[in-house]
């Protein structure tokens, strides 16, 4: 067993001339919920990138429970165990919201139908529908989404779009969950609901989170340790209350 | 006795109505054969429309169901035509004939379309919106007249490949034996986490990657499916039409499938059926209405009753006329009661209502073929 559930080193982008992203250590524990922070253009949504395939980093690589992951596609990483929710919600908005979490099943070797079995409704194209359907509804349960779950997605209030949007990731069953700033858009109180959803995921599925976020009191309230950003560069890393201390990263945010 | 009962009212009718529908006019039309009471010409159109039927369903899988806009459904279907019928002349020449050579030669035809679905899906797949409508409609173009410069020996060259004939009263039954073939597949895939996958990538492509779905395996496989059967389609074509000339596979004949496509609905295969069928009729009619100098109206009328249908369809002030007078209302209405109780909607009831990605109007203004925006990849995954 590997210390760390997510280890990057090095890990860095250029596009063309701009070195996006430089020399990123990231250090997730099992079980943690890590922060990613910084001002915007920092990078935060590039470094998500790189680690679920969208773009290649030039330099560095990263590790996902000591396996190196680096340069696979995006289906692939996925398979290996990191999924990811998106800035702006990107659902299936014409599935819906039980169809939704369904395609997350969709390489879980527990689920498997060939092709085959399915164009002939075979017995075992039968008992994997019934199996994601059930597993469907449990997940949907949690999420406080049962009761919509044969609305099309599209339908959903924003904040349980975003929830859905979880609800999916987690369904593929992975060991690291990307958040990307889940709270944006949403108002105190929903953020606080948030929290708390955040933190029952981490327990009910052992999961270990990496959320990139703005709002600083969700960022003071859940994470455990953090990793500020700027232009590209790691400026501190470490315990939650002492990074938001340190002068540099106030700097960062307010400005001298 | 009653545990057959309770499983029959729970059968979910809904699930089978396009077999239902396509079983009763099959059965109908063969009785009528079977009575010798149909004239050449009704077969002639049930044929026609039958072909129709194969070719709408299958493109709508690739535009309905997977969102990419294909214009060379008509390139696909010529293959068939030409191989179909070729092995069925080739297997003529050692004696075997009837259903064997038929059924011999849409094997044949099919896995050759497939082929070439495949070799054109496989680079044309990873092009995005215009470029794919591009790369099909050239390809379409490139098969009509590789065929029309075939030599005489071959595939006939311009003149077109002449095809044994089979027995013009049964045919029809045959094709529409096929589109049952044709339906089951569909649906089936449609219905399995298969078919999610395709739709997943059709609603969001940067979430099905995320999500850990293969899209060029998924794109490349709907892709396929639907050539092979363009490629059946084109085989009873040939079967139907005692010669197959490639210049009946130009552009405007892709165009035509797509409009049946977008006429019945995206995503909609029972939509894709009737349009299919109305579309069909009203050609054949129109042409053999109007003869002589009448016949350059064809078109026109052609074009106005396509507008009039958009509009009703469209129209905000038709809302009501809409709401009250459709099929899905009157269907509604029939099965009602099963749907009201213990029917557990969230079985894959849904999946055929899923609205429109492309736009009908955009598609319809054929020189306009406007998708939604290209993903810029330097913002992918963020925006």
């Amino acid at each position: 067993m590997c210390e760390y559930v997510l280890k990057t080193e090095g890990l860095g982008i250029s596009f063309g001339g701009l070195r996006a992203v430089d020399g990123v250590e990231l250090r997730v524990r099992k079980k943690q919920i890590y922060g990613l922070i910084g001002p915007n253009g920092a990078g935060k949504t590039t470094v998500f990138n790189m680690l679920t395939g969208v773009y290649q980093p030039t330099r560095g690589t990263f590790y996902l429970d000591g396996e190196e992951l680096k340069g696979l596609s995006q289906d692939k990483i996925n398979q290996k165990g990191i999924a990811r929710t998106f800035q702006n919600i990107r659902l299936f908005n014409n599935m819906t919201v039980v169809r939704n979490v369904m395609v997350g099943f969709h390489n879980l070797p527990k689920y498997k139908c060939s092709f085959i079995d399915s164009i002939f409704r075979t017995k075992r194209h039968r008992d994997t529908e019934r199996a994601m359907r059930a597993r469907a509804k449990e997940i949907l349960s949690i999420f406080g989404l049962l009761d919509e779950r044969n609305l099309l997605a599209y339908n959903l209030p924003y904040g349980k779009q975003r929830k859905l949007e979880i609800a999916r990731a987690l369904a593929t069953n992975p060991k690291l969950l990307l958040l990307d700033e889940p709270a944006a858009g949403m108002n105190p109180q929903e953020t606080s609901e948030l929290m708390e959803t955040i933190r029952f995921v981490r327990d009910k599925f052992d999961m270990t989170i990496l959320l990139i976020e703005h709002d600083m009191s969700l960022v003071a309230g859940i994470c455990d340790e953090l990793t500020v950003l700027n232009f590209g560069q790691t400026l501190a890393c470490g315990e939650t209350s002492e990074v938001l201390k340190d002068p540099e990263v106030v700097k960062a945010y307010l400005g001298d | 006795m009653s545990a057959f009962i309770v499983k029959f009212k729970n059968i979910k009718w809904k699930r089978y109505t396009n077999y239902i529908g396509i079983s009763l006019v099959l059965l109908v039309f063969t009785v009528l054969t079977l009575a010798d009471s149909l004239p050449q010409s009704t077969l002639f159109l049930l044929e026609k429309i039958g072909i129709s039927i194969i070719l709408s369903i299958s493109l709508g899988l690739v535009v309905g169901f997977l969102g990419e806009l294909s214009l060379g459904h008509a390139g696909f279907m010529c293959i068939g035509a030409y191989i179909g019928g070729k092995t069925a002349e080739l297997l003529s020449d050692v004696g075997v004939e009837g259903i064997f050579a038929l059924l011999i030669s849409v094997v044949v035809g099919a896995l050759t379309a497939a082929v070439f679905g495949f070799i054109v899906g496989l680079p044309a797949l990873r092009l995005k919106g215009d470029y794919l409508a591009i790369v099909t409609l050239a390809f379409c173009e490139i098969v009509k007249t590789a065929f029309e410069n075939s030599s005489k020996e071959s595939f006939g060259g311009p003149m077109g490949l002449r095809t044994p004939r089979f027995d013009k009263h049964y045919l029809f039954i045959i094709i529409f034996s096929f589109i049952l073939v044709c339906l089951a597949v569909m649906q089936n895939l449609i219905r399995s986490k298969h078919g999610r996958a395709i739709t997943a990538i059709r609603d969001n492509e940067i979430a099905a990657r995320a999500t850990g779905i293969n899209v060029t395996k998924y794109k490349l496989l709907a892709f396929i499916i639907s050539a092979a059967f363009a490629g059946v389609a084109g085989v009873m074509y040939s079967f139907a039409n005692s010669t197959v000339a490639a210049s009946a596979f130009d552009y405007n004949y892709s165009i035509e499938i797509l409009v049946m496509v977008v006429l019945g609905g995206m995503g909609n295969i029972t939509g894709g059926i009737i349009s299919a069928t109305v579309i069909t009729f009203l050609n054949v009619k129109l042409t053999t209405m109007l003869t002589g100098d009448n016949a350059v109206l064809k078109d026109l009328v052609y074009a106005l009753i396509l507008v009039l249908i958009v509009i009703y369809n469209n129209a905000p002030a038709l809302k009501y006329v809409r709401e009250r007078y459709n099929i899905r209302a009157l269907t509604d209405k029939i099965f009602k009661k099963r749907s009201d109780v213990s029917y557990d909607t969230d079985d894959e009831g849904k999946w055929d209502r899923v609205p429109t990605k492309i736009k009908m109007d955009e598609l319809l203004s054929v020189d306009v073929v406007v998708r939604e925006s290209v993903i810029d990849p330097d913002k992918e995954g963020k925006e």
